[in-house]
């Protein structure tokens, strides 16, 4: 495995008109550092699994504080996680992605930023993650397809990140863009969706503390088949607004048109929110499996919000949530 | 001395389909079955992160795939003009249904947990359930007019009932269709089958009549 850590230095890379302004830096890193201690304070175990001789382990990663945000509830296993996946870049079946990843480079990588903010131009990944405290967030996550997993992402604040590149007053939404490039993701070379992948939210929804970039699972870096190298966590929505390997983040004024409605506007909203109440067309979704009981699991039941009602509720008062699906 | 050796005795075609032929082609198509036992239990394989959804996709899967041989059986008969084909018909739409019931008893069962509103609510609200129990009741009805005495007391009628293997063909890939989220890939591939092996009989009858 390649370091992470460049030699070069950031500002050698980065051009001198985006170049991040420092002072913000230092002032997210005591931000994230006030986080953590209250983190820690709620002396959440940072989950631990012996992945160390699985063949699809990756590197660890260091510094990973707990949150408060995660859940009591156990985690899925690496195995689980790792092989059992939707990432239609590399193969429309679940297990396609991990089989499939070969090709697939994520080092370097760089996030070119766009639009409606004050520092836009191409950001290395190293660059973006620097001034951050690496948390593990310990989330459920629900699939649209009522499957759901709980698990250990590590990942920095999706708001902190996105206040660093001063978004203007007509910044109303942000549109994040996977990677696209068939040689690496074999995948992309059936025209299944309209690729590349586009997904998006609300600017108030990406400043919810619960909203992350996640770079890492179980401690360990990202596998490429979980969207390596940053991808997106927003755990109230389900799992298709989560993009994978990220590499273009745009401010907007307009409502991104995210991958999934524009396949079928009918079936999969914008907004996306995981709600127990409003039944997909074709199934409904008020249960879900959860993966990795076995056999003989039951369904439970699926909770509003994906169980963050009380982080999230708020950002969609007065919405119908019936037609704004 | 073994039967095959002796001159007196020949070993002909209904010595060979009922000694040879059937035995093979039953073994042959309880092989989906095994190698699913095998991965339940985790001898050969696994069955993966969703065991259920693997279980329910292997069953309807086979059962779709021996749908599709059955109704092979009679353009595979006029194309190679003898009437041998005929006599595995019954035994492979037995099967067909024998996977069908496996996949609706994993979805009554694992999927649901007997969970009877649930079921209800999901045979009415979904339409490819809806379209997967009315294949699986037409299924039940041919399997259990299957046996010969069943057949003999049904006269010209068991004919008419049998030809609903074509809507319970057709159901069951629409049912597979209407399930999937993107990929049709697959449903598609049953379908042009199907297609194929429905159209061969129009042809056929059509010049039939023509004669």
């Amino acid at each position: 495995m390649v370091k992470k850590t460049s030699s070069i230095k950031s500002s050698e890379i980065t051009p001198e008109s985006v170049y991040f302004n420092r002072r913000k830096f230092v002032q997210a890193a005591i931000a994230g550092g006030t986080l953590m201690a209250a983190g820690s304070a709620c002396s959440r175990k940072i989950a631990m699994a012996d992945v160390s001789s699985d063949a699809n382990s990756t590197p660890d990663l260091k510094g990973v504080v707990p949150s408060s945000f995660s859940t009591d509830a156990a985690p899925n296993s690496w195995q689980d996680i790792t092989t059992y996946n939707n990432f239609y870049e590399f193969g429309l079946g679940k297990d396609d992605p991990v089989n499939n990843v070969g090709s697939f480079n994520p080092e370097p990588w760089s996030v070119e930023v766009s639009g409606e903010a004050e520092l836009i131009g191409k950001f290395a990944f190293e660059d973006i993650l620097k001034p951050h405290a690496l948390e593990e967030r310990i989330y459920r996550l629900r699939c649209v397809e009522a499957w759901s997993m709980v698990i250990p992402w590590v990942g920095i604040s999706l708001g902190d990140v996105l206040k660093r590149f001063k978004p203007t007053s007509k910044a109303r939404y942000v549109e994040f863009k996977t990677l696209e490039d068939p040689k690496q993701m074999p995948g992309q070379r059936r025209a299944v969706l309209d690729w590349p992948y586009v997904e998006g939210l609300t600017i108030a929804e990406a400043m919810n503390p619960l909203a992350i970039l996640a770079v890492g699972l179980y401690g360990k870096e990202l596998p490429k088949q979980n969207g390596a190298p940053l991808r997106l966590v927003v755990p109230w929505k389900y799992g298709f607004k989560s993009i994978k390997s990220i590499v273009s983040i745009r401010f907007t004024e307009k409502k991104p048109r995210n991958t999934w409605f524009v396949s079928a506007p009918r079936e999969y909203g914008f907004y996306a929110n995981v709600n127990p109440e409003v039944d997909h067309p074709r199934w409904s979704q008020a249960k879900e499996r959860p993966i990795g009981q076995g056999l003989f699991a039951k369904k439970i039941p699926t909770q509003m919000f994906n169980g963050y009602a009380e982080e999230v509720a708020s950002l969609y008062d007065g919405l119908n949530l019936r037609k704004n699906f | 001395m073994s039967t095959i050796a002796s001159p007196r005795k020949k070993f002909g075609i209904n010595e060979r389909i009922r000694f040879v032929g059937k035995p093979l082609v039953f073994t042959l198509a309880l092989v989906p079955l095994v190698l699913i036992v095998l991965r339940v239990f985790g001898i050969v394989g696994d069955l993966g992160a969703n065991p259920v959804e693997e279980l329910l996709d292997h069953f309807g899967n086979w059962g779709l795939r021996f749908l599709l041989i059955t109704l092979s059986v009679t353009p595979l008969r006029h194309i190679i003009g003898k009437p041998w084909p005929l006599r595995f018909r019954r035994m492979l739409g037995l099967f067909a249904f024998f996977y069908v019931v496996l996949h609706f008893s994993t979805y009554i069962w694992l999927d649901q947990g007997f969970a009877l509103g649930a079921i209800i609510e999901d045979i009415i609200k979904r339409p490819f359930i809806t379209l997967g129990l009315v294949s699986v009741l037409i299924l039940l009805a041919l399997a259990l007019t299957s046996p010969h005495a069943a057949r003999r007391r049904l006269g010209k009628r068991w004919q008419k009932l049998h030809y609903l293997i074509y809507p319970a063909a057709i159901l069951t890939v629409w049912h597979f269709w209407w399930q999937v989220k993107k990929d049709i890939a697959e449903p598609l591939i049953y379908a042009v089958i199907l297609a194929l092996l429905l159209g061969f009989r129009m042809v056929h009858r059509q010049r039939a009549k023509r004669k």
